[in-house]
């Protein structure tokens, strides 16, 4: 063959594209890095000013400059506690019905439909949470929860809606798609024979979910809770129109409260011109920060630990 | 889809021949008597449809008590879904169904009213590939009995060690039945999944191309258990392999596009099959 009809290649292109995507990847690192790094630096002022003392005191007076974020990560842990326990066994019971039961023409639509859930803007939830979920939580839910079990402290005090109750609830709708989501495709996972193995042992649906698909599963189902925990942690804009913004600490979740996010949003323009309070916001920022950032570590460690148990 | 274990077609008959000559006088003695055997399932005109479209066609078939019998054919001749309409694991998917009779112990196991638990409990299941469940040895096999039983802690230690040493694995893992059953090597999980079938002593056990995935080695392990499982069970054994069916069968089927083409002792089946369509299978003239 005539020898101009050779393509001259070189691996320069491979080359190129190697050292692009190196230097996307290190961008990710570096900016993560760079967030955390500014966030340090500028919540010293607030860290000289109070100390440890920030974390286990819950005034909050920017007219006297008295600051804690105890409060704050008090509403934080309660609001995201409230929203698991209602999404994750919600999100896995949908899952289980997707996969296991429901007809597939079903499960496609309802799949989706729960899919879309997550693409509803945080602001939409929030106004919808206060225009219309406060008000029934207020007359209905709550005065209900107070009749029957009133005698725990999580109920007592008037209901007003505007709480952690239904900060929870709120938060809880937004995670349940991506548990959800999650958890399906963990299920549609197990292999199909291995399912059968278990019906062919003479198991009941129910005991092949129970002893087969979510062992099988259990590392992808533990993943999704932490995904849905990671953002209900952070989630700002629906939790700061229903938690009430109050920065007190009590038992009962009728009462208002605040969340690190929802507290930073709501305070931020007041702060711009008082350099200790706005040093207060980013160090709450860079609690928030740290909280996530130990999930994801617990998160990955418990993954790590199942595998390790799996190839003993 | 071929293994290693597989002969290349054009050498098949020969090999064949010379396995059948040395284990013809073993269960075959009572050959001339197959109606006085007591069968363990009749299977009466049952046809097979996923969905609209039918792949067994009136298959007319007995499965003889404590013998082993094979199921050969083509790839997609509906071999495997023959034998998956004996325990019903078919009905979970929607779109199959089947229609006829399978007689059990007096009863039609295809009738509604069959305790389908039970049922899977006295009919166990073999796969292609190992099914080991995400537990630990010890329960792998203590599942069926757990699933179907009350029993003492002691008396589910026994039947767990007495069904491993059934499936010839005791030795191999007496010291670790707490480690998970994924650990096991291929060989050793499929002979989990017989420890786990068999635990629950069942009447039938269905193998549906149970060596399929293994290594040579492996497979004849496998093989020999067959062997020592049939004084037991009655043994309904799938395979793409003929001389894995002719070493270890009693009886043989022939299936083709979802029709019994000839059923025979073994022996007779792969030395004098009385079919044309059944000699050029075996003789490798397709399939």
């Amino acid at each position: 063959m005539d020898k101009s009809a050779v393509k001259a290649r070189t691996n320069k292109v491979d080359l190129f594209f190697r050292g692009l995507t190196l230097l996307c990847a290190i961008a990710v690192i570096l900016v993560m890095l760079a967030i955390g790094f500014e966030l340090f630096r500028n919540s010293t002022l607030s860290m000289k000013e109070f100390g440890l003392r920030f974390l286990s005191d819950q005034s909050w007076n920017p007219v006297t400059s008295e600051f804690g974020a105890l409060s704050s990560i008090y509403g934080t842990i309660v609001s995201t506690i409230i929203a698991m326990l209602i999404a994750a066994p919600m999100g896995i019971i949908i899952a289980l019905f997707l996969t296991e039961l429901s007809h597939p023409t079903l499960a496609k639509v309802v799949g989706g439909a729960i899919e879309l859930l997550a693409a509803i803007p945080s602001i939409i939830f929030g106004m919808w949470g206060l225009f219309v979920l406060v008000p029934i939580m207020q007359t209905k839910v709550e005065p209900w929860l107070q009749a029957k079990l009133g005698f725990l402290p999580f109920f007592k005090g008037i209901p007003m809606g505007v709480d952690m109750l239904t900060a929870g609830i709120i938060l809880a709708l937004m995670i349940l798609p991506f548990i959800t989501a999650f958890t399906r495709d963990v299920l549609n996972m197990v292999p199909p024979v291995l399912k059968e193995a278990g019906y062919g042992a003479g198991a009941t649906m129910w005991e092949v979910l129970k002893h087969i698909s979510i062992p099988y599963g259990i590392r992808g189902i533990v993943g999704a809770m932490f995904i849905g925990l990671g953002r209900a942690i952070g989630e700002t804009m629906a939790v700061t129109f229903v938690i009430g913004n109050s920065h007190k600490i009590s038992a009962s979740l009728f009462s208002s409260g605040n969340s690190i996010a929802s507290t930073i949003a709501l305070e931020f323009g007041e702060a711009l011109n008082d350099p200790l309070f706005k040093s207060v916001l980013i160090e709450l920022g860079l609690i928030l920060f740290l909280i996530t950032f130990i999930f994801q570590v617990i998160a990955q460690l418990w993954i790590l630990q199942l595998k390790k148990h799996e190839r003993s | 889809m071929e293994e290693k274990n597989d002969v290349p077609d054009d050498t098949v008959q020969e090999p064949v021949l010379k396995h059948r000559i040395q284990v013809a006088d073993g269960p075959d003695s009572e050959a001339e008597n197959f109606d006085s055997l007591p069968s363990k399932l009749v299977v009466k005109d049952l046809c097979f449809f996923y969905g609209k479209h039918q792949v067994l066609f009136d298959n007319n078939i007995e499965i003889k008590e404590n013998r082993v019998t094979a199921i050969i054919g083509p790839s997609g001749c509906g071999k495997s879904t023959h034998i998956r309409v004996y325990n019903r694991i078919y009905e979970l998917y929607r779109e199959q169904r089947a229609t006829g009779e399978i007689i059990m112990d007096g009863s039609n196991l295809l009738s509604r009213s069959v305790d389908i638990m039970e049922l899977r409990k006295n009919v166990g299941m073999i796969f292609q590939k190992p099914t080991p469940f995400p537990m630990t040895i010890y329960d792998n096999v203590a599942y069926g009995l757990r699933l179907h039983y009350r029993m003492s802690r002691s008396d589910l230690n026994d039947r767990v060690e007495k069904a491993l040493h059934g499936a010839a694995l005791w030795d191999e893992v007496k010291d670790n039945l707490n480690k998970s059953g994924l650990a096991l090597s291929g060989g050793q999980q499929q002979r989990l999944c017989i420890a786990r079938a068999i635990a629950t002593e069942p009447d039938v056990i269905l193998m549906d191309e149970p060596a399929s995935a293994l290594d040579p080695v492996a497979t004849s392990k496998i093989e020999e258990l067959i062997g020592i499982l049939r004084k037991d069970y009655t043994i309904c054994l799938v395979t793409h392999n003929m001389q894995q069916a002719a070493r270890v069968s009693d009886y043989t089927a022939f299936f083709y596009e979802g029709h019994i083409i000839e059923f025979s002792l073994t022996r007779q089946l792969f030395t004098k099959p009385a079919k044309k369509q059944t000699e050029d299978y075996i003789t490798g003239r397709f399939g």
